[in-house]
């Protein structure tokens, strides 16, 4: 009871530690916040925050029996960890006042002076649901990462790499392409343009991916004697929340409940479906047979491809995007990945990396001015620089997540070995990471 | 002819299986099954809690062969098993009355391999 009361205490005293809000942010509410907007905002924010169960689900259904609290455990800690990291300094790192281009400053830490007043990113919501709605970004996109390491990767290390490419990797990218000042975006910068975060999320946690699966190399038995996803329906469940949360990633993207966010919603769902199909019909005619896991990966393909675009394209558009992503990543995972035997356990390179190149260098093809008016036209436009524009930024993000992730796995390997021994390994994770087991045997 | 019945850690299945493929022994049924012996093991724990004397997870082999594969098949088992860890596990050899593939009606012997 005494150590109950203790404990209420130093909570309390934690509370009070933080940093509040003052009276001055909530009193700043002006007219010009439209309760249609931030109501969309909001919600998107939580579609987006139920992506990263829906990917652990998914990750989770496909690796074996003895690894599934270990995938699930990830993304929860994702969840967690960047929630923390970005209302702290990631958000200002990411949206903060420019320092060269390069990264924001931290003027906005512990999101000072960021409150219910619009900012100029999204004008007509509180600067608090844009910071939100961008939090949820910030989760999942390492949460993707995890595809890659499935399996092998030592918790401890996870926690370490994760908080720090969120810092190093993640937020500098956020801020090149969406912060204001960042020297790729649209915002005085090379002006690439990324409507939902096909460069700053897909390529950025693509390139990561192949670096993990570089540095720590094949899990044991494989490809020869591993065994199969040891849940599908699992992984449908969750491919079925990644669409259903991809909705507001791409739609909540627009910023506004009006028919910029329309488009986008609809782009992003014909992308999705258009893509799953493809990649079904090349299973259908490669294999023989039309497969489960194909489709959905072709799903998430095609959405992950659409993400660059939503904002940009009509339904023409997407459906080439999403159709081209469907080829490419159904290439990526069976063919390319096949014949050099890297074991990107997952397909978070071949799948989110590979479908995240093609989408945000479509962009520069399919980009129309005639779906926002803000926006650009593309190379089937009329305008070749922008499809320039889109191969120099993907390919400057390529590079520098790749590289920059490269040093990280090493770095953290240095400080924390990153890869579990060949006991464990053979174990599972589940047992020896965290002393629990997914299922039992006996009710 | 032998009924062979193993129980082994569940993370020694590949290697069993690998040495027992390399000595042509390809018939065998596997389980997942519960099982305390000596071994004390990775508790789990449940909600902080640490689950006392639970059973623990392993493998149960079972394979029959002709008597001249027996002892193959129990040094298969036994270095690919082995980790000198207590819960390695135990083999048990029955004598095996009668066989009978279904498919043919074949019996004995001819009917095993």
């Amino acid at each position: 009871m005494m150590q109950r009361k203790w404990m209420l205490i130093v909570l309390f005293l934690m509370a009070a530690a933080l940093p509040g809000w003052t009276a001055d942010d909530l009193s700043a509410q002006g007219p010009v916040i439209d309760s249609g907007d931030t109501t969309w905002i909001m919600v998107s924010a939580a579609l987006v925050m139920l992506m990263t169960p829906g990917l652990a689900f998914f990750y989770g259904g496909l690796v074996r029996r003895k690894n599934i609290l270990s995938i699930l455990m990830q993304c929860f800690m994702v969840l967690c960890l960047i929630s923390i990291q970005w209302v702290f300094f990631g958000y200002s790192l990411s949206f903060g006042p420019d320092i060269c281009g390069f990264i924001g400053n931290l003027d906005w830490m512990s999101l000072k002076g960021v409150g219910a007043a619009p900012s100029s990113y999204a004008p007509t919501v509180p600067h608090q649901a844009f910071v939100i709605f961008q939090m949820m970004f910030a989760v999942i996109t390492p949460g993707l990462i995890a595809g890659a390491f499935a399996e092998r990767m030592r918790f401890s290390a996870f926690c370490l790499f994760s908080v720090l490419w969120a810092t190093l990797i993640y937020d500098p990218v956020a801020h090149w392409v969406w912060g204001a000042g960042g020297f790729l975006g649209t915002q005085g910068g090379l002006g690439a343009v990324d409507f939902a975060g096909g460069i700053v999320v897909h390529v950025n946690a693509g390139m990561a991916a192949l670096a993990a699966v570089l540095v720590l190399g094949k899990r044991q038995g494989f490809p020869e004697s591993l065994s199969p996803p040891h849940n599908l329906p699992l992984a449908v469940l969750g491919a079925g929340l990644l669409w259903f949360g991809w909705y507001g990633f791409n739609a909540g993207s627009a910023l506004a409940a009006n028919g910029l966010a329309v488009n986008a919603f609809l782009v992003t769902h014909v992308s999705g479906a258009v893509a799953g199909l493809t990649w079904c019909v090349l299973d259908w005619i490669r294999f023989g047979k039309p497969t489960t896991l194909g489709m959905i990966t072709g799903a998430v393909a095609g959405l992950a491809a659409v993400t660059p675009g939503a904002g940009f394209v009509d339904i023409n558009g997407a459906s080439w995007i999403g159709f081209g992503s469907g080829i490419v990543c159904w290439l990526a995972v069976t063919a390319f990945k096949a014949r050099y035997k890297y074991d990107d356990s997952l397909d978070a390179f071949g799948v989110h990396g590979i479908g995240g190149i093609w989408g945000s260098i479509a962009v520069g093809l399919w980009a129309t001015k005639t779906v926002n008016p803000n926006g650009v036209d593309g190379l089937f436009y009329g305008n070749a620089h922008q499809f320039l524009v889109q191969v120099e930024a993907v390919a400057i993000t390529m590079v520098f997540s790749f590289v920059g992730s490269l040093i990280l796995f090493k770095l953290v390997d240095l400080i924390t070995k990153l890869r579990v021994s060949e006991h464990e390994e053979r174990v599972g994770l589940d047992l020896t990471q965290h002393r629990e087991a997914g299922y039992t045997i006996i009710d | 002819m032998k009924y062979i019945i193993a129980i082994i850690q569940p993370d020694r299945l590949d290697e069993v299986m690998r040495l027992l493929t390399e000595k042509e022994i390809h018939l065998v049924t596997a389980t997942n099954v519960m099982g305390r012996g000596r071994q004390k093991g990775i508790a789990e724990i449940y909600r902080s809690h640490k689950e006392a004397g639970s059973l623990l997870k392993k493998i149960k082999l079972e394979m029959a062969v002709n008597d001249e594969f027996v002892q193959p098949t129990l040094d298969a088992i036994k270095a690919g098993a082995y980790t000198g860890q207590v819960g390695d596990g135990k083999i048990f050899v029955l004598d095996l009355e009668q066989c009978l593939r279904i498919r043919t009606g074949e019996t004995g012997n001819v009917a095993i391999g």
